[in-house]
């Protein structure tokens, strides 16, 4: 993929620009991530919890082979057609050909971060097929014809009177109108329509059980069941990550993901897909994309326990305050910081470094994936392999030299003190990214080791 | 007890008060404490930004200085994270190790090594505690607001033994203050945006002074104060932790 966009650094300074937007945006996701507090804490257990669902994705990522074919063999058995994708253009090649056996223009999906993974909308768009985003807030990202900036709350950047304008111009409602009740059921109007015609419904697929060939998707606006209950034609793409090994670990897992995601005990639909109903085709495709790949990372794999839940995101403080869309990637934040550099080390060579490692991410994690340490190994790998900026590489060189040599950092240091107590100009300018807000640290004339060296031996 | 003083360099260099309370905090508590000369840093600097091979050096320098004392102390989690984490020297790992076990942050160092239960100081004014993530989250001084868990704090168990001193009730309590080492100024503007908010929320619950375990987060707190022209101070635990009676 050809670097067509800021790095994350630059994308948030942007996005800084408008400090009370950055108030609003922390405080929309802050309250998300109390939500997700409460609802952890009604759960005495909370912790048994997430190392439960942990270890059960531990044993998925040891035996995915067998676990896949167990699925395949299952789901075929159900009546599903499975399907095998290598990489992202061939689940497009897939989806696109099984649409265009049916001849249709024009079908419904529902939220699947795989497909935005895969970028299908526009490569589906190119071959004449439009693609209408059923999941609320995916739907008013696309009308806005801008990426979601979150994984569980695609439009979370929007503010309600934004969300008001677009459905005028749109779907017609009055203008200024802002209420997001009014705004919902229009919305719900305009997509009803179009599950009633749509021969075709695309879904994600939240927990695949290898035991059955089951899915389990899950939604709070039921749109994936409208879709796949009215086609003909229903389409589940899902990594291959997304098993489990069998139906009763739902219970670990259904629990987690909603709790940690928005803070609710359970989505309004958990919905299972076995069979295809009489006359309806199913079809489930499996897609790889990098994820063998990342699995042969031994200090990378626990990224693939991720079960989306976007609870990393909610209490990242840089998150909060550089907004999705500063990652350029399908999927932002922390975990989209670790998973982004296995797809293109180069063009996801910043995101690794745009974090503190404070590690509250790691945190919140359900399935305890130790994602702050991931981002500071990332970090070492992307060095490696040559992806820091020159003058990066050159500072952390001389650093390096300074501090490995005790005479050489006490000179530099009594010198660098005395200049800037001297001509502080020298450190006070526009070049310093440090005091373009803040003021340097007043350099005091000893320093300890100095001290030390007078009042003690 | 033989204690090795642990510096970073940018408290040697930048906050030489913190040093000296360090010291004489820990010799008021009976401990026989050594500066070892010649110290530099721990490498985090590098390390975090990527460059943990170039870190050779500083490890080497860090084994030479503290491999023979009993524990060895320093005033930030931060970089005895570091310390703890990755240091490694290859052909005296035993030393290594040994330091890696021994190594304790300041308050961590009082409240379970020394177990001390009450203190003589006096700091008669509203404090706000800045949780830096690495001594909370890496080091465990206190218990994570994302965990549900019995809460502690070993800083605040330290600071209530200061007679006057007031403890503010923050509305985020251990969220991060954008430092991050090398992230202060890659990401500026977000580095730069979450201090203010750090700061806000000590104001607003009024906060006279700004403590906490690592000088790096409150350096960076410090810079943006300075700039605001605010009224409110930083000091390391340490300075209030030996804040004298009298």
């Amino acid at each position: 993929m050809e670097q067509d966009h800021k790095e994350h650094s630059l994308l948030a300074e942007t996005f800084n620009a408008n400090e009370s937007r950055v108030d609003w945006h922390d405080e929309t996701l802050w309250w998300v991530r109390q939500k997700r507090d409460r609802m952890a804490w009604s759960i005495p257990e909370w912790e048994e919890l997430r190392e439960a669902a942990s270890r059960i994705k531990h044993n998925v990522l040891g035996n995915m082979h067998d676990y896949l074919i167990e699925f395949e063999k299952n789901a075929i058995a159900n009546g599903a057609v499975v399907h095998w994708a290598a990489d992202a253009a061939e689940h497009n090649k897939i989806v696109l050909q099984l649409l265009q056996k049916q001849g249709v223009k024009r079908m419904v999906k529902s939220k699947s971060m795989l497909t935005e993974e895969c970028h299908l909308n526009p490569y589906l768009a190119e071959h004449g097929i439009e693609v209408i985003d059923t999941d609320l807030g995916e739907r008013i990202v696309q009308l806005a014809k801008e990426p979601p900036s979150h994984i569980v709350l695609p439009c979370i950047h929007k503010k309600k009177e934004e969300i008001g304008e677009l459905f005028h111009e749109h779907l017609g409602t009055p203008a200024g109108n802002a209420d997001p009740k009014f705004l919902t059921a229009a919305a719900r109007q305009h997509l009803r329509k179009e599950f009633i015609q749509s021969r075709v419904a695309i879904t994600g697929v939240n927990f695949a059980v290898a035991e059955t060939g089951e899915m389990v998707v899950c939604t709070n606006e039921g749109n994936a069941d409208m879709g796949a209950h009215l086609a003909d034609v229903h389409i589940a793409c899902m990594g291959i990550e997304k098993l489990i090994p069998q139906r009763k670990h739902l219970g670990v897992f259904l629990r987690l993901l909603a709790r940690s995601a928005t803070g609710q005990p359970i989505t309004t639909y958990s919905s299972h897909f076995r069979k295809p109903k009489e006359g309806q085709q199913l079809h489930i495709v499996l897609v790889d994309n990098g994820r063998s790949r990342q699995l042969g990372r031994e200090d990378f794999r626990n990224s693939l326990k991720c079960i989306r839940c976007g609870a990393c995101m909610n209490t990242c403080p840089v998150y909060r305050r550089s907004g999705g869309h500063s990652y350029h990637n399908a999927i932002a934040g922390p975990i989209g910081s670790i998973l982004a550099p296995n797809l293109d080390m180069k063009d996801y060579a910043d995101l690794p470094f745009a974090s503190t490692l404070c590690g509250s991410c790691s945190n919140v994690c359900p399935v305890k994936i130790d994602i702050h340490q991931q981002l500071y190994k990332w970090r070492q790998v992307i060095t490696k392999e040559g992806y820091t900026k020159k003058t990066k590489a050159a500072g952390m060189h001389a650093m390096n030299i300074v501090l490995s040599k005790p005479g050489l950092y006490k000179t530099a240091g009594g010198v660098g003190r005395w200049v800037m107590r001297t001509f502080p100009a020298v450190v006070n300018n526009g070049m310093n990214p440090w005091y373009k807000q803040r003021e340097m640290p007043a350099p005091p004339k000893e320093s300890f080791a100095d001290w030390y060296k007078k009042n003690r031996k | 007890m033989k204690v090795g003083l642990f510096i970073p360099c940018y408290i040697d260099q930048f906050y030489p008060q913190v040093g000296i309370a360090t010291l004489s905090l820990l010799e008021k508590l009976g401990c026989e404490v050594v500066y070892p000369q010649g110290q530099t840093c721990c490498g985090q600097p590098m390390a975090n930004s990527g460059f943990e091979h170039l870190t050779s050096g500083c490890n080497t320098l860090f084994v030479n200085h503290f491999q023979d004392f009993d524990y060895i102390v320093g005033p930030s989690g931060s970089c005895v994270l570091h310390i703890k984490d990755h240091l490694h020297v290859p052909d005296r790992e035993e030393k290594a190790t040994h330091i890696r076990q021994r190594i304790y942050e300041l308050a961590e160092f009082l409240t379970d090594v020394l177990k001390v239960e009450s203190l003589q100081a006096r700091f008669p004014h509203k404090v706000g505690i800045h949780q830096s993530c690495h001594g909370q989250r890496g080091l465990g001084l206190s218990q994570m607001s994302e965990l549900v868990a019995e809460p502690f704090s070993k800083p605040q168990q330290l600071l209530q033994m200061v007679e006057g001193l007031e403890l503010v009730e923050l509305k985020r309590k251990d969220e991060c203050c954008g430092f991050g080492g090398t992230f202060c100024v890659f990401e500026e503007a977000v580095s730069v945006k979450m201090g203010k908010d750090r700061i806000t929320d000590h104001v607003n619950n009024g906060a006279e002074y700004i403590t906490g375990n690592d000088v790096s987060c409150l350096m960076h707190l410090e810079g943006i104060l300075r700039r605001q022209q605010s009224n409110v101070k930083v000091l390391h635990m340490a300075e209030i932790l030996n804040a004298s009676i009298d």
